[in-house]
């Protein structure tokens, strides 16, 4: 009984045949799935990015400020929409509880993404795509993204970050 | 010195009347936040599904904060207390070791509980279960955390001594029996893992305060999940002893082979551990070397140790069964298993729950690429209620109709009542958690009021088949809140109205 002592030298009674097999089917699959990650890491074209800085809040403030002044087109709703050219350095904000600025990217063209926030955590989640990322103060994370559908995407923000939380919401658009 | 005893009529075992009081204390507390967790839930449940709403936004994310530490917190660690009481003192049949430190264990517990609780309900920590800073709470939330983790360490340590003090005086000879040693190894690593909330609440507690700067918001979710998540290592090794447990008290099974299962509790011990970083997968801070080195090599090793537990609890049932005589064909023995019994149809929910959604899904979505599709989306409480609700909980719900009799000394009341209950409250999780699991896979964040949102300047559509998810989700969960309050209902009712088992003296 598992609630009983067991037998003396327990640890010299051999396993049974089946507890045997099962061992070997699980440890092939442990490799198998310990395999497949780094596998995947290398064959993929999609992974997390590990591109990040270390930035205060006040110089990350500063800098989303002058990108939003150097590429501003217009804007919606109160909120600044910009157009940067491809391949440049492009910075996306979070704060209690607004994402800035709109984006106006292109299709197939590639960006560099800083994603931050200046006050407390935030979730990047891009609907409808559904790509999720985290925005830390204090952080300056950099995501590689090339848009391959055209259309009008939200950024929502999935890391509770307050009361007004699931008032958060951005947008891109792809053209 | 002289210690009362008693001789359970049921199984022999002599029971301490310290442990047996500190047992009962412990679990009607873990009961009496069941319920209130519950509660909480069905009111969670009635404003995602957005047709309902029923809620504000204030209080939804006030009382989801709450929820999260009555049920994962409370409910889950109240219990294990008195799952590592009864494995140390009456599985051993010793008395239980210092009750005075067990009591202080309780106190503190309870005290540092009832702070948190009130400090939520005052509003004055909206935070959620994570608490990430800088969000920050009244500095008294987590002071009470804190408390209330040093007493689960003063709970450990007390098994520990019990343990110890039964092998000096002769209690038992050898090793510990099955399901003490899976207990020893909840201990050994709850210790290890609240070492992890000291370093992550005990600085962020100071900077509440305002004496010492805030730490750095990546270094906290590090320390955190340190803590948040390797704590449900605990809750997965004292769900599997309970398997075992329940395993021999449902159908008499005994372990085959005692060298697989304690080589399996082992790599808990050693593996299961490490792996936390699949909650800053999509976070900047680390490495990808760094995160896929701690969520893939060894958490792998511990999955070896889950994939061994699943093979020889149903094994070891149908051994044992099969030895009972029910041998016709390959699956004979399933059919004329204790279906009727609600601990033995806990077990199996359990187990087949724990391993297929809440396991499977856990190691999917930790995985490097697919976590950017799963990170904060309704997926990952699909997952975790698939491993902490159907797995843990319906473990510790399908004991409890074992520890009633046994420690409580009163027969189950409402005993056709306590046979639907596994199925009422396991199908409803099953449809919970696939329904949240599915919905989640259209990106639909978690703790999020209203993913219409309404109030924002853009508003958002998920189409459809999401609202209609949500609603089966909801569904589901009042279901699961049925089957849960009938669980307390005939947990309360056994302790007031239950028929008197006679003891001898």
């Amino acid at each position: 009984m598992s609630i009983n002592v067991p037998e003396k030298y327990w640890w010299d009674i051999p396993l049974d045949q089946d507890e045997k097999t099962w061992i070997k089917v699980a440890i092939v699959w442990c490799i198998l799935l310990t395999v497949m990650m780094p596998w995947w890491h290398i064959s993929g074209n999609q992974n997390p990015s590990s591109e990040f800085y270390r930035i205060t809040t006040d110089n990350f403030d500063k800098l989303t400020d002058k990108f939003i002044a150097k590429y501003k087109v217009g804007e919606e709703e109160g909120i600044d929409v910009v157009a940067p050219p491809a391949n440049t350095d492009v910075f996306v904000r979070g704060s209690q509880w607004m994402w800035e600025p709109i984006l106006k990217l292109k299709k197939n063209q590639t960006y560099r993404i800083h994603l931050s926030s200046v006050d407390v955590n935030h979730g990047f989640s891009i609907v409808p795509i559904n790509m999720n990322f985290q925005a830390v103060p204090g952080w300056d994370y950099v995501l590689t993204l090339t848009p391959t559908t055209s259309g009008e995407f939200h950024i929502v923000c999935n890391e509770f970050c307050g009361i007004g939380h699931h008032t958060m919401i951005g947008k891109i658009y792809v053209e | 010195m002289n210690w009362k005893f008693r001789v359970c009529p049921t199984t022999g075992l002599k029971v301490h009347d310290s442990a047996e009081t500190l047992i009962q204390v412990n679990a009607v507390t873990a009961i009496v936040f069941l319920l209130v967790g519950g509660a909480l839930a069905l009111l969670m449940v009635l404003t995602r599904w957005q047709v309902v709403h029923i809620l504000p936004a204030d209080y939804f994310y006030r009382l989801l904060t709450l929820h999260g530490i009555a049920m994962l917190v409370a409910w889950i660690i109240f219990f294990e207390m008195a799952v590592l009481y009864f494995a140390s003192a009456v599985l051993l049949s010793h008395r239980l070791a210092v009750p005075w430190l067990a009591w202080t264990q309780y106190i503190l517990m309870l005290v540092g509980a009832a702070m948190v609780t009130v400090m939520v309900l005052m509003g004055k920590a909206d935070v959620m279960f994570t608490s990430y800073i800088p969000l920050q709470a009244h500095h008294m939330y987590y002071l009470g955390v804190i408390l209330f983790a040093v007493g689960a360490i003063l709970g450990c340590i007390v098994f520990f001594a019990t343990v110890t003090s039964a092998k000096v005086e002769g209690a038992y000879e050898g090793s510990l029996s099955l399901v003490t040693y899976g207990a020893a190894a909840a201990a050994i690593i709850a210790i290890l893992t609240l070492a992890h909330g000291a370093i992550a609440l005990i600085p962020t507690w100071l900077w509440a305060l305002g004496v010492i700067p805030m730490m750095d918001p990546e270094a906290y979710i590090l320390m955190f999940w340190g803590f948040g998540h390797s704590s449900q290592q605990i809750n997965l090794c004292a769900m599997i002893a309970i398997w075992y447990l329940l395993g021999t008290l449902t159908v008499g099974s005994k372990p085959i082979s005692e060298k697989y299962c304690r080589t399996a509790f082992l790599f808990y011990i050693l593996f299961v551990l490490i792996p936390s970083e699949h909650h800053l997968l999509v976070d900047p801070g680390l490495s990808a070397a760094h995160k896929v080195w701690n969520t893939g090599y060894f958490m792998h090793l511990a999955i070896l140790a889950s994939m061994m537990h699943a093979f020889s609890v149903p094994a070891y049932v149908e051994v044992a069964l099969r030895k009972k005589g029910y041998t016709k064909g390959l699956f004979g023995w399933l059919k004329e298993a204790p279906w009727g019994n609600p601990a033995f149809s806990s077990l199996v929910f359990s187990v087949v729950g724990f391993g297929f959604l809440g396991g499977i899904s856990g190691v999917v979505y930790g995985t490097e690429q697919i976590n950017i599709i799963s990170h904060n989306t309704l997926r990952i409480p699909g997952h975790f209620h698939a491993t902490v609700v159907i797995g843990t909980t319906m473990a510790f719900m399908g004991v409890t109709y074992y520890v009633l009799p046994l420690i409580f000394k009163r027969e189950v009341a409402f005993p056709t009542a306590a046979r639907w209950q596994p199925y009422i409250y396991g199908t409803g999780m099953t449809i919970f958690s696939v329904a949240m699991m599915f919905v989640g896979g259209f990106g639909v964040p978690r703790r999020h009021w209203d993913i219409t949102a309404a109030d924002a300047v853009f508003q958002l559509n998920y189409g459809p088949v999401v609202n209609i998810g949500l609603a089966i989700t909801a569904i589901g969960g009042i279901l699961a809140a049925i089957g849960g309050l009938m669980y307390c209902l005939i947990a309360v009712a056994t302790l007031l109205i239950g028929k008197k088992i006679p003891q001898e003296a």
